[in-house]
């Protein structure tokens, strides 16, 4: 599946929207959009992480949160336990959520497809709850509260900025090289992967190692941003693990910009039903804003079955032909 | 060990309800091949007609397991029938699009209640709610005794519908070979939207024998879906004999854990279980029984 050549295809559209990004935060002088693009941002790195474990290497994982959470325990357990900076966090959420990623590997490759799903998600819960009550270590359900350190979100801004451009831009280098190809077969058949020589378990591990880094600089960042965390927000499986993958199918998996494009329309499709519409809709329209992400995923699983990235062509020629049949696949039924 | 047996009892009648969710999951499993994440959210959507029915119409649990069942029914065969089945068709990057899309429902149904009753804890006050009678020393909670005994009433239904019953042998046989069953003139498509629909109301009726025991809110259901997987990978999959050992076996673990270990890693228990299960023993308990 070559993604690679849609870079080629459309360069202008990436740099202008990067562009916009880097631009944005002196464009826009409002703390409210500033945070809601940190937060999208945020989801990008989660996103497309996920999107490389799950999405190019086919071991579809439903415990996003471990990474998350674990990333965001280093940062604030440094406050809590060591007095220092959370921002030390920063530099290790990565590597231990790493290790992390590497122990829980162990555990789950040696299972395949639906179970490994299934292994993560336990594991998911585990972790939840071990932080839920191991209360001297973790403060429990108090959560972690620490002091921002920045006032103005510019700095967080260009954090999250550069945390999403670094984890984008790793994948689609690693996605070049020839582990991006093992990956892909893996995917594809891994039993045929393996009777090629690519041993199955150690480059399932190296995407896991890249995903789960990534996933836990964004806990980590998190931790630093919102200066809160418990371990309800960081460590759930619906509203982190469950979105991460969400993300991933509305924007397209198995495409490098999908997760990016997804976490921007959750992020703010969310944001315009919460505040229903700004205020230009009756009030109650703002407690459907999960309920229309749902039905937007469930729309995009049916119809678009490769996400807004994925069926890009598809999408384009209902604009340019209205009347066309789109394609033989979805006009079942 | 008065301590130890109490445990056992409640685990063991927490098990029963267990066991019918199990069967549930278990049943979609089998014929489909898919996992229902959205099982605990069908479980709570019933819990919610239950608890509107006693509110505003003065009915009682146990009897609107007869409104409930049936309208899960349909919306079970709504949803494989027109959100399901037609994945089959669509050609897509990973395999578990249908997974990921009972992902989509269990959230849009979570996501309904909630808009419509609010994110409030909700219970349905009986006036048996908190009655208990002693055998000894024993206490036994009248409402889970009562739904125990439903729960068992209706998986022996459920096995004489799949025993001897024309659609619940095409079930089974859909289960074990979905080729050969094809073969045999047996409509696939209509079984899987059977199945479905047979799982969703079997996760209604433990959900209303749940709701006089227990509390309601919208989210409830992805702790019971975690817990109907537990069960089901405990037994072995599509197993049904196999998912009331795993039901019972789960519940007497949350009951021993909470008492023995800590309350609040009554869930961990049961994870861990699970964990255990998916490493050393990867089919179940179909595999050391053969059942």
């Amino acid at each position: 599946m070559g993604n690679t050549f849609n870079w080629r295809k459309i360069p202008w559209a990436k740099v202008l929207s990067v562009a916009f990004l880097v631009l944005f935060p002196l464009l826009v002088d409002s703390d409210y959009y500033r945070h809601l693009f940190i937060i999208a941002l945020m989801w990008v790195v989660i996103g497309s992480s996920w999107n490389l474990l799950s999405g190019y290497t086919g071991q579809v994982s439903f415990g996003h949160a471990i990474f998350f959470g674990v990333g965001a325990y280093t940062a604030g357990l440094f406050t809590t336990k060591l007095s220092m900076s959370a921002w030390w966090g920063m530099l290790l959420g990565g590597p231990v959520s790493l290790l992390v990623g590497i122990v829980i590997g162990w555990i789950c490759f040696r299972l395949r497809g639906p179970y490994f799903a299934l292994a993560t998600i336990a594991i998911g819960e585990i972790f939840r709850q071990v932080a839920e009550n191991w209360i001297s270590f973790t403060e429990g359900m108090q959560g972690i509260l620490i002091i921002q350190t920045f006032r103005s979100k510019i700095p967080y801004y260009y954090l999250a900025l550069g945390l999403a451009i670094a984890c984008v831009g790793t994948i689609a280098l690693v996605l070049r090289s020839k582990w991006g190809f093992y990956f892909i077969a893996i995917r594809e058949d891994q039993d045929a992967a393996e009777a090629l020589g690519i041993s199955s378990y150690r480059y399932k591990s190296l995407s896991l190692m890249i995903s789960s880094f990534f996933t836990g600089l964004a806990g980590a960042f998190y931790m630093n941003y919102m200066a809160f965390i418990d371990p309800q927000v960081v460590f759930s499986l619906h509203y982190i693990s469950i979105m991460a993958i969400l993300v991933g199918i509305i924007g397209g998996v198995g495409t490098i910009w999908g997760p990016a494009v997804g976490a921007f329309i959750m992020v703010l499709l969310q944001e315009t039903f919460r505040s229903s519409f700004y205020g230009l809709v009756p009030r109650w329209v703002s407690e459907a804003h999960v309920l229309v992400f749902g039905l937007l995923v469930i729309f995009v699983i049916r119809y678009m079955a490769n996400g807004m990235v994925g069926d890009w062509p598809k999408i384009q020629q209902l604009w340019s032909r209205p009347k066309a049949v789109s394609s033989p696949s979805v006009s079942g039924n | 060990m008065q301590e130890l047996i109490q445990a056992l009892v409640a685990g063991v009648l927490m098990g029963g309800i267990y066991a019918l969710i199990g069967i549930g999951m278990t049943l979609i499993m089998g014929v489909m091949k898919i996992i229902n994440l959205a099982h605990g959210e069908l479980m709570m959507v019933a819990m919610y007609i239950t608890y509107v029915l006693a509110q505003y119409f003065g009915l009682d649990p146990y009897f609107s397991l007869l409104i409930a069942m049936p309208s899960l029914f349909i919306i079970g065969v709504l949803i494989q029938k027109y959100l399901l089945n037609p994945l089959l068709k669509v050609d897509s990057i990973l395999p578990e699009n249908q997974v990921l899309m009972t992902v989509g429902v269990g959230m849009v149904l979570t996501e309904v209640m909630r808009f419509i009753f609010q994110a409030d804890f909700k219970s349905v006050k009986t006036s048996y709610s908190s009655t208990a009678f002693y055998l000894g020393t024993i206490s036994f909670n009248l409402p889970m005794v009562v739904a125990f005994g439903i729960a068992v009433a209706l998986t022996i239904c459920l096995f004489y519908f799949l025993l001897k019953t024309d659609v619940g042998k095409s079930i089974r046989a859909t289960a074990q070979n979905k080729e050969a069953a094809l073969l045999m003139g047996i409509n696939a498509e209509k079984i899987t939207v059977m199945t479905y629909g047979l799982g969703a109301s079997l996760a209604a009726a433990s959900g209303t024998l749940l709701l006089p025991i227990y509390y309601l809110f919208p989210s409830i259901g992805g702790p019971f879906t975690l817990k109907a997987f537990v069960i089901t990978m405990l037994g072995g999959m599509g197993s049904t004999v196999g998912a009331i050992v795993g039901g019972v076996v789960l519940g007497v673990a949350e009951s021993l854990g909470a008492t023995y270990i800590k309350m609040g890693l009554k869930d961990s228990v049961a994870m861990f279980i699970f964990l255990l299960v998916l490493i050393f023993l990867p089919g179940g308990l179909k595999r050391l029984t053969k059942v």
